[in-house]
């Protein structure tokens, strides 16, 4: 199908476009930029007045809940598409974990059926994700694994860790780690400080996040020249990111995300324990907010991601300590880049860099991007829609998110997946996916 | 407004108590406040020996459910043995009964008094529950929309008040 | 912290409905506590050892933590008010069951339940129940996790103006394990409530929380140090599994620097009291020198405190409606 979206604010950072302008979809692919190609025709023309058109979002962290939960990935692929996200990223903590070249598979081909956003699986590190032993890293790099990572802390077994890591490089295969020490961390629930102090809840100390960066940087350079490459998943610390910064200047091949709600939530937002914030890494100080979002602004941190962890509500409705970690963040991903990104004064061709190239490029992947000739992932939004975030207006199956009752600005129009119109929502009608 | 002169009210009232009791051996117990500066004007001028009982009767009260509890409850205080005694009980100004049944209600959970005799300064009639005063001071008729209000000056001396309600 | 104004334990009054926490409750609501207390003081030793207050409420109590001594003192505060008690030992029924927290509860409130008294190892467990009850239903918390003990909060307080009636002038020192401590979290908010000037803590690093300055407490080291010329020492309990291991190596070395003998206790004033939540670890965190000594007012705390709860129990049972 050939689509002409017209007069809408293109946006593309990998272009450094910002421009209203007309956008031109064809056999999959982007066809033209600015003006329609010679002898073009469109079959569907979409009205983008008023509206941005970007590349699809790519969240570099979403579970969809399968293997686990059947039927969990088509509702989760919905509420991507809902959310304006072309690329998801799943981890592998599955259930059974990615650990199996036939389990990948059948997760790529539900995705293909699911005909929603694309899937790039992580694949577990070490077989069952125990810590213990090495996976097979190159069978499910063939059967499409973008990347190797841990669910949750570092293994205790360094040496198994260290091995792991040459092994990844051996092939040049990425591997992703939360840099989260698991004896520090304890039974920690909230971030440390003043605030945890009054509630007395247990506490995640920064130590938890530092040690873990000092274990992984120096391993990382253990592994050889050029070392293997590294993605952080999830940075929570001020102390955290000055340890990426110093990284980053002696060449070390990493990079790293955070989560979009540690970029809005500081510790006090726990409030009187509201379980919607029990989140892992937990919400920290202002002052380690403030440093990630410096970060953001000066490139420091190449991507931003939801972390969605879609609940049933129930297992959210226990006191805090109890209740299930995560939020549901697909949908929101887009409103809250939008949110921080006009109360921090950030250029949207910055902001939105966050979410398209910059994780297209940690990922590897050629996508993220308006240019000619790339797939045509098209997210195309209102920004100045405002909505109730509520278990009806959520697709996803999981509506435990901290935004909930709360109004966001920001919607979804459309989004086209390899030039194909998968999500429409016009404004006051509801959505159809 | 009619202006009463509570020194004299009080003189008929001290009294009328004096004749009921007739020298008997009898306690006073004043319900709070109003009932309390009359209990202890009485001692004095009727050489009772026993220390003047004090009851707050905000936790017996029928209206709880309604009001919720008196933000300034003031501790009840019964310092002798109730059991076996004539007690006098005495309050400023006697509506509906309700306060005397609570204050009843909270004698007897100190003990069980041989006799229960009630005298009240005012009698401003409007009762709602079966209670008669034994003595009375003064009866009189006001609107309901007004306030009989018993106060004391620093000297001691007693002054009746009409008060329209709702005034802050 | 969040808006006072959305205080989840006052009605649209502000009025106090639900007793959670003392962090954050206006000081006239602390202060009609302890005024209607002291109406609660006598009815003990009266003939009849109740009043009619609550008669036809039901209050029952749910310990999804064992305590023997704070639910009995909350039974007999109930019963003092007439109320019909109910005692739930919710650790061995339905939540072993894997009912769930707010099952239990809603259960519970079919059976026409008004006052859920509610101790849960778990800070914030009150604050999820307070959230999910009928509008005329009160929650009272008997301990959360670390986070509160507001009635404990109340009756230390009660205890300390019965002495000490000054506030504006005291010296108060918490000592022991102030990180794991309910207790220590609802006297801090307590005395800092009525104005105490100089509020310390008292421990080894590895026991006390972040944030301390940020409420106004002094911390302290050294035992000496700390308890200096103080008017109320308030020894905390040591847990057992606190006792070896990785925040202390043992309950000898703690009482050597720790605790309290009568030759630590003469740094303090003269005429300091001395005040320990219970039960008493003799020999851990207090010598029974002084746990039984003239300083001492262990015995009357719990006295007050039947007083104490009585008068939150009035208080919260008032308040007709939340919103």
């Amino acid at each position: 199908m050939r689509i002409a979206i017209e007069a809408a604010r293109l946006i593309d950072p990998a272009a450094n476009l910002d421009r209203v302008a007309g956008l031109y979809l064809a056999d999959g692919r982007i066809a033209g930029v600015g003006q329609a190609p010679a002898g073009f025709v469109a079959d569907r023309r979409i009205d983008g007045r008023g509206l941005i058109a970007a590349p699809g979002l790519i969240d570099l962290c979403a579970r969809m809940r399968e293997p686990g939960a059947d039927g969990a990935l088509r509702i989760e692929m919905r509420a991507a598409l809902a959310g304006g996200v072309t690329g998801v990223v799943c981890p592998p903590d599955t259930d059974p974990p990615l650990d199996e070249p036939g389990l990948v598979r059948m997760l790529r081909q539900r995705s293909r059926e699911a005909a929603g956003a694309r899937l790039y699986p992580l694949g577990a590190l070490s077989a069952g994700l125990k810590g213990q032993a090495l996976a097979q890293l190159c069978t499910l790099a063939e059967v499409g694994c973008v990347a190797f990572a841990q669910s949750g802390a570092l293994p205790d077994d360094r040496g198994t860790l260290l091995s792991a890591l040459r092994y990844a490089r051996t092939y040049d295969l990425p591997v992703w780690l939360r840099p989260l020490d698991a004896t520090l961390a304890a039974d920690g629930v909230a971030g440390e400080g003043a605030v945890a102090g009054r509630l007395g809840l247990p506490v995640v100390p920064a130590v938890a996040e530092t040690v873990a960066l000092h274990t992984i940087f120096d391993l990382q350079r253990a592994t050889g020249q050029p070392p293997v490459r590294i993605h952080l998943c999830r940075l929570s610390s001020g102390a955290g990111i000055d340890l990426l910064r110093a990284a980053r200047r002696e060449g070390l091949p990493v990079t790293a995300d955070v989560d979009i709600l540690h970029v809005h939530g500081v510790d006090s937002d726990v409030g009187h324990f509201d379980s919607n914030w029990r989140l892992d890494p937990p919400l920290r100080t202002e002052r380690d907010r403030a440093a990630i979002r410096a970060a953001l602004a000066d490139g420091t941190i190449d991507a931003i991601c939801s972390d969605h962890a879609p609940t049933a509500l129930e297992d959210k409705l226990l006191p805090f300590g109890e209740a299930a970690v995560g939020a549901s963040g697909l949908e929101t991903l887009l409103a809250l880049v939008l949110s921080w990104a006009q109360s921090d004064k950030v250029p949207l061709l910055r902001a939105l860099d966050l979410v398209t190239r910059g994780a297209a490029r940690v990922l590897g992947e050629d996508t993220g991007t308006l240019l000619a000739g790339r797939k045509a992932d098209v997210v195309l939004f209102d920004p100045t829609e405002t909505w109730t975030v509520n278990p009806d207006s959520l697709l996803s199956f999981g509506k435990n998110t901290p935004y909930l009752g709360r109004q966001l600005t920001g919607r979804v129009r459309s989004t086209i997946v390899g030039g194909e119109v998968r999500f429409e929502r016009t404004p006051a009608a509801g959505a159809s996916a | 407004m009619i202006d009463l002169d509570a020194e004299s009210v009080y003189a008929l009232f001290a009294q009328r108590v004096r004749e009921l009791v007739a020298g008997r051996a009898l306690v006073l117990v004043g319900v709070h406040t109003g009932g309390v500066w009359l209990a202890e004007r009485l001692r004095k001028d009727l050489n009772v020996a026993a220390e003047v009982g004090v009851l707050d009767v905000s936790f017996y009260r029928d209206d709880f459910a309604a009001g919720g509890l008196n933000p300034d409850v003031r501790p009840s205080r019964i310092p002798f043995e109730v059991a076996g005694c004539h007690v006098v009980l005495v309050d400023d100004v006697l509506n509906t009964g309700r306060t005397v049944r609570a204050a009843m209600n909270e004698l007897f959970d100190y003990g069980r008094p041989a006799r229960i005799d009630l005298a009240v300064l005012i009698d401003r009639g409007g009762r709602e529950l079966p209670i008669a005063p034994s003595v009375v001071g003064r009866t009189i008729e006001v609107p309901d929309e007004v306030s009989v209000v018993l106060t004391r000056e620093a000297s001691g001396r007693l002054h009746l008040k009409l008060e329209q309600k709702g005034r802050a | 912290m969040p808006d006072p104004v959305l205080n989840p334990q006052l009605n649209a009054d502000g009025e106090l409905h639900h007793l959670l926490s003392l962090d954050g409750l206006p000081r006239g609501i602390v202060e009609r506590v302890l005024s209607t207390a002291d109406s609660f003081i006598g009815v003990g030793s009266r003939e009849v050892k109740s009043v009619p207050l609550l008669r036809g409420r039901s209050v029952f109590n749910l310990f999804f933590e064992n305590s023997t001594r704070t639910r009995t003192t909350f039974e007999i505060a109930a019963k003092r008010l007439s109320a019909d008690v109910f005692n739930l030992n919710i650790a061995s029924s339905s939540a072993a069951k894997g009912e769930s927290l707010l099952d239990t509860i809603n259960n519970l409130t079919a059976m026409q339940a008004d006052l859920f008294v509610v101790r849960h190892s778990q800070g914030g467990a009150p604050h999820l129940i307070a959230g999910h009850v009928a509008p005329h239903v009160h929650v009272i918390n008997a301990g959360d996790g670390r986070h509160a003990h507001p009635t404990q909060g109340l009756l230390d307080l009660y205890t300390i103006r019965h002495y000490k009636p000054d506030f504006g002038a005291l010296s108060v020192a918490i000592v022991g394990d102030i990180l794991h401590s309910r207790v220590a979290r609802s006297d801090i908010h307590a005395l800092r409530a009525l104005g105490v000037p100089d509020v310390r803590a008292v421990g080894p690093l590895t026991l006390l929380p972040d944030g301390l300055d940020e409420l106004g407490v002094r911390v302290f080291t050294s035992l000496q140090e700390g308890i200096r010329d103080c008017d109320v020492v308030i020894m905390l309990r040591l847990q057992n599994e606190r006792m070896s291991g990785a925040l202390l190596p043992s309950a000898a070395e703690y009482f050597r620097r720790y605790g309290l003998t009568p030759e630590a206790l003469r740094a303090a004033k003269p005429d300091c009291i001395v005040m320990h939540p219970g039960p008493m670890n003799r020999g851990i965190e207090i010598d029974s020198r002084v746990a039984d000594g003239a300083h001492s007012v262990i015995l009357p705390q719990v006295t007050f405190g039947i007083a104490v709860r009585m008068a939150v129990l009035s208080i919260a049972a008032s308040s007709a409606r939340f919103r």
